[in-house]
């Protein structure tokens, strides 16, 4: 379980996060989700400490991630794993060599013990026999696929996603949620989602938090979603036509 | 002034992070080695070329300086000895790596940054900067002085041939200036400024790729600045390293 507590975050004069407090649930899948420009990834950034924020406190598992030693925080990393929006594939490096690396780094596992590893991550993420593709030669989603098998091959307790679906067209984009949500049960980690794709909330979104404008607008499931009275929440979530209309039907019924 | 001042602080905290909590031993042999062609054995073929030309310059425009009958011919000799050894295959060189090294090693971990490739790393607890910058400065401090050693062997060499073939100075002539009144204190001064010279491009270049931020345009400014910091870096270090080495 993550517990972000009062957390703050400013840029020069401009404040990004303000008094943020939310609990992300251990085997759900936790989204972050909001407008752009409303702190969702400084919040995550934070999070998995790429930035400091300015107050507050972020608990793995009860403990404080911000006054963690250099162990500590060797040790925690090595049961984070994340997806980047872009994949951050390393360019030098083959599918295997880039699914493998957290074993290299930090296992003592032989090359052939490692490979299983790999393939059955590559199996896992339906990209076998693709071993020495390079990330060049590979499509935007198979670049989130090789993303997701290198972070989940050390079996993560927390595992972040920044805009799993971005760029990629809707049939690939189920093939990412159902992955997320397959892993996430699997594994039983925290998995924490930060997204604008309404698709994939309502796909696999167990607990939803709305962000705006720095602040926790709206926490709940997703059914609770489409009822909601929030107005910023309905903006985000109803921006569309086809969207007003499902809100109308609901209503209707 | 604060910039300057800022940037100093910023370069030395990430040579701090370069070689604190190395990560294991055997992660870094491959990635020593991998540098190690990238960095020196790609670059032999314009060191090479390079310094070539550089011997022979010096050996004809030498020629062509001394006119005096009170100067010997063997003084070209000499003097293509003496620039080559002292100057041309440390300096020289450094600027040319500088170019060819630098902005490679600047512009590879600046693109590592804005496509979050840093960040991968990092979040998986590597040390990054050590991860990335430390076996690139290993393989500089290994293989840059041999490549002013050759540097300095085909710069005295074509001086000789192009020296011959152009009649601007006698064989003989030529390595007997060569073998005059010749200290082997040269060369270790040389391969001592190649060493500090080899921290140098590799980490400068290193330094503003690693803080690049925004797209592919900042990786090319982040690439300029360290070619052009680590130029200037190289001739001030020259500057003290030869006022305390040889005076």
């Amino acid at each position: 379980m993550i517990q972000v507590q009062n957390i703050s975050k400013s840029f020069k004069e401009v404040k990004v996060l303000t008094d943020i407090s939310i609990d992300f649930l251990p085997g759900k899948i936790n989204f972050i989700i909001g407008r752009s420009g409303q702190g969702k990834s400084v919040l995550l950034k934070c999070m998995v400490g790429l930035l400091e924020p300015d107050a507050g406190s972020i608990l793995y598992d009860g403990v404080d991630f911000l006054n963690m030693d250099e162990d500590q925080h060797k040790a925690i990393r090595q049961e984070v794993g994340m997806l980047f929006q872009g994949a951050a594939l390393f360019d030098s490096m083959t599918v295997e060599e880039n699914v493998m690396f957290p074993l290299t780094m930090y296992s003592n596992l032989t090359y052939s013990e490692k490979l299983v590893k790999v393939n059955e991550c590559l199996e896992r993420v339906n990209l076998v026999g693709k071993n020495n593709l390079y990330p060049a030669e590979l499509s935007g989603g198979m670049k989130k696929r090789t993303g997701i098998a290198r972070a989940i091959i050390m079996n993560p307790k927390f595992l972040f996603v920044d805009e799993p679906n971005s760029g990629l067209d809707p049939e690939t984009s189920i093939v990412i949620d159902n992955l997320i949500r397959n892993i996430t049960y699997d594994l039983g980690s925290t998995t924490i989602v930060v997204s604008h794709d309404m698709n994939s909330v309502m796909e696999i979104g167990d607990n939803i938090n709305f962000i705006s404008g720095g602040r926790v607008e709206w926490q709940g499931d997703k059914h609770d979603l489409l009822k909601a009275e929030n107005e910023a929440l309905n903006n985000f979530v109803f921006a569309s036509e086809f969207m007003q209309e499902i809100k109308e039907n609901l209503r209707g019924e | 002034m604060t910039g300057i001042l800022g940037n100093f602080g910023r370069y030395f905290l990430l040579m701090r992070r370069v070689f604190s909590r190395a990560e294991k031993k055997k992660v870094y042999g491959p990635l020593i080695t991998d540098e190690m062609i990238k960095i020196g054995v790609q670059s032999v073929g314009i060191v090479a070329l390079l310094s070539f030309f550089m011997g022979a310059v010096v050996t004809l425009q030498t020629a062509a300086n001394i006119e005096s009958g009170w100067i010997p011919k063997w003084t070209v000799g000499y003097t293509t000895r003496q620039t080559m050894i002292y100057e041309f295959s440390s300096t020289i060189v450094a600027l040319v790596l500088a170019g060819k090294v630098g902005s490679n090693i600047a512009s590879e971990i600046g693109t590592m940054r804005i496509s979050e490739q840093i960040d991968a790393l990092d979040i998986m607890g590597v040390n990054s900067a050590s991860y990335l910058i430390l076996p690139k400065l290993i393989a500089s401090t290994v293989m840059f002085p041999f490549l002013v050693l050759m540097a300095m062997s085909v710069g005295i060499c074509s001086g000789a041939i192009v020296g011959t073939m152009t009649k601007a100075v006698s064989l003989n002539d030529f390595i007997y200036g060569i073998q005059y009144d010749f200290d082997s204190y040269g060369i270790v001064y040389s391969l001592i400024k190649t060493v500090f010279f080899a921290f140098i491009l590799s980490t400068i270049p290193a330094y503003h790729g690693y803080y690049a931020s925004g797209g592919a345009l900042e990786v090319g400014k982040s690439s300029t600045k360290g070619v052009v910091y680590s130029m200037v870096a190289v001739m001030v270090a020259n500057y003290l390293l030869t006022q305390i080495l040889l005076l």
